[in-house]
């Protein structure tokens, strides 16, 4: 019996760590044919290290192929969204759990179906409405709809949060003097730091990684992402692999950096997203 | 207090802003798509109405192959239920079970989730290259020639080729989900069951499954919608090609609205992917209720 079990779990070990290297490959695989020359890629040296470390492959892609340029673009629209989609819900949050009104289950549930809802519903009616504002490639294209989709999830996080505040401290506050508004900074936002790093990072990854609206909002090259950036590149460099290996380790070092210092937050923020729902 | 939480024009303003911006890119937009779906337009220029034209053509046209890529969804979306969501349950049980490393297996399990598709698609394509790809270098090197393919540029193989990095993809997400639905299962439950002798795998059959249902049930639904929805992987390996062979709805979509500007057609694929997305979300959430009674 004992032994059987003992067998049973070398198995499932064996099993883990297969689908470890499964993980794992592409990614190494990635690393090192980017810093490899063709003649390495396509023969002498498919899988090993490279056996002379090609940095040149990463100057021409921040060079020659703008990745600079996207990955600014990327940031400048994710702080945005993560900035917007915060401050709306957090007040959108504090009207539907703090203040007192008919409803707010009804309102609450209404936000609630964004969760379903995906984002093909938007597709020609924005694309319309932006191109009518001439707001089609402007960073606005991205943050707005960013926002938009990101909201129900921020709600659904910061309700959870914004419950487990007692209400004894709105109380508090207002006997000494705090109006809505004062309650709502000094007393409600600092407290829901916690929710802020959750939402912050799970919008971040959402638009961080959103191909459909980035591609079609946005046409001039100057202002792609860089999930469109790395695309447009791939597409001009077809015969040398070098520049495009090094194009996709900058557009995934910085979250891959961010996961190893901050994994167990970033899982919590994908369950919390999830499951609550 | 109370009277200051009552204050209507505040409780107005905090919400406001979120009303907006729900409602001008998520809520109304439904209902223009559904609008839009009735006419013929080329997205400048006059609308001519004509009723549910569009649709009908979607579903008896040939040459569209709206039909084939709806099949094609679906049968992502079975394949990520029956396939895709086993192999992540397999693995959050056995990462449940206090296994050594078990936090690095689950870092790294979870990583391609957080990889821009866009990446992992292009390196696919050169894993894919007829010439150089490493899996035919592969199957050279070990003698099997003959196996060698092009496999996305033929349509046998084209859609199958396709699959495998999207099931790969997100197994680590709904793994993650359902670890944190095996973690949260109460000890006292899984040592009573231990102390009545039962094994490992009754354990796993008779305690965990069935507190763990709930995380299942949102697992299908989010593996069935977002298989209806695929796009991002499709469109960066083969853009629904060769010949329709791995079309979905969302790249056929894509097509219809800026390759060829028939908005009321593209209008059209939407609302049907709207109404698919809440049908099977309900109809999930139904399955799961009878089965709990």
């Amino acid at each position: 019996m004992r032994n059987n079990s003992k067998a049973i779990r070398i198995i499932i070990y064996v099993g883990l760590v297969f689908w470890l290297l499964v993980n794992l490959f592409p990614v190494y695989w990635m690393f090192t044919f980017s810093l490899k020359s063709n003649a390495e890629i396509f023969g002498e040296n498919v899988v090993g290290l490279p056996r002379e470390w090609l940095w040149s492959n990463y100057a021409t892609a921040l060079k020659t192929g703008n990745m600079g340029r996207y990955f600014l673009n990327s940031a400048i629209v994710a702080v945005a969204t993560i900035i917007i989609t915060l401050l709306v819900a957090l007040m959108a949050t504090f009207a539907l759990t703090r203040m007192i009104w008919k409803r707010q289950k009804k309102m609450n549930r209404f936000f609630m179906l964004g969760l379903t809802i995906p984002i093909h519903a938007s597709i020609v009616p924005v694309y319309v409405t932006l191109s009518r504002l001439h707001l089609l490639n402007t960073y606005f294209a991205l943050i707005i709809p960013y926002s938009a989709f990101s909201l129900s999830m921020g709600i659904l996080v910061c309700t959870g949060f914004m419950n487990e505040i007692p209400r004894e401290l709105d109380e508090a506050a207002c006997i000494d003097g705090c109006g809505t508004w004062g309650v709502f900074w000094r007393i409600i936002v600092p407290l829901m730091k916690p929710a802020v790093a959750t939402v912050g990072i799970y919008t971040f990854l959402q638009c961080w990684n959103e191909l459909m609206f980035a591609n079609i909002f946005i046409s001039k090259s100057d202002l792609r992402t860089l999930p469109v950036g790395v695309q447009a590149l791939s597409g001009q460099y077809t015969t040398e692999w070098g520049p495009i290996g090094a194009a996709l380790v900058l557009a995934t070092f910085p979250m891959l950096f961010i996961y190893i210092f901050l994994s167990k937050k970033i899982q919590d923020s994908f369950i919390a997203g999830a499951i609550k729902g | 207090m109370k009277k200051l939480y009552s204050n209507k024009w505040l409780i107005l303003i905090f919400l406001l802003p979120a009303l907006i911006l729900f409602c001008g890119v998520l809520i109304a937009p439904i209902g223009a798509s559904f609008y839009f779906s009735l006419f013929n337009w080329k997205g400048i220029g006059p609308m001519k109405f004509i009723g549910l034209e569009n649709y009908k053509e979607l579903f008896t046209s040939n040459s569209i192959g709206f039909l084939k890529a709806l099949g094609n969804a679906l049968i992502l979306a079975a394949l990520s239920v029956f396939i895709q969501l086993p192999l992540a349950l397999a693995l959050a049980l056995a990462l449940g079970k206090k296994i050594k490393g078990e936090r690095t297996f689950l870092a790294v399990y979870f990583m391609p989730v957080l990889i821009s598709t866009v990446v992992i698609g292009q390196l696919w394509l050169k894993i894919y290259n007829p010439d150089y790809g490493i899996l035919n270098v592969f199957l050279r090197s070990i003698g099997l020639e003959s196996w060698a393919k092009i496999w996305l540029g033929t349509k046998q193989t084209a859609f199958g080729a396709v699959l495998v990095p999207i099931l790969w993809q997100y197994v680590g997400y709904h793994m993650l989900l359902l670890y944190a639905g095996v973690k949260s299962v109460p000890p006292e439950l899984l040592e009573a069951g231990m102390l009545d002798g039962a094994s490992n795998w009754q354990i796993n059959r008779y305690i965990v499954l069935p507190s763990i249902k709930p995380i299942i049930r949102i697992s299908v639904i989010f593996a069935v919608t977002g298989s209806l929805k695929s796009f991002d992987m499709i469109y960066v390996l083969t853009n629904g090609g060769p010949m329709h062979a791995t079309e979905v709805p969302s790249t056929l979509m894509i097509s219809m609205l800026f390759l060829r500007n028939r908005y009321g057609m593209g209008s059209a694929i939407a609302v049907i992917l709207i109404l698919l997305c809440f049908g099977f979300a309900l109809l999930i959430n139904l399955i799961f209720r009878e089965s709990e009674e």
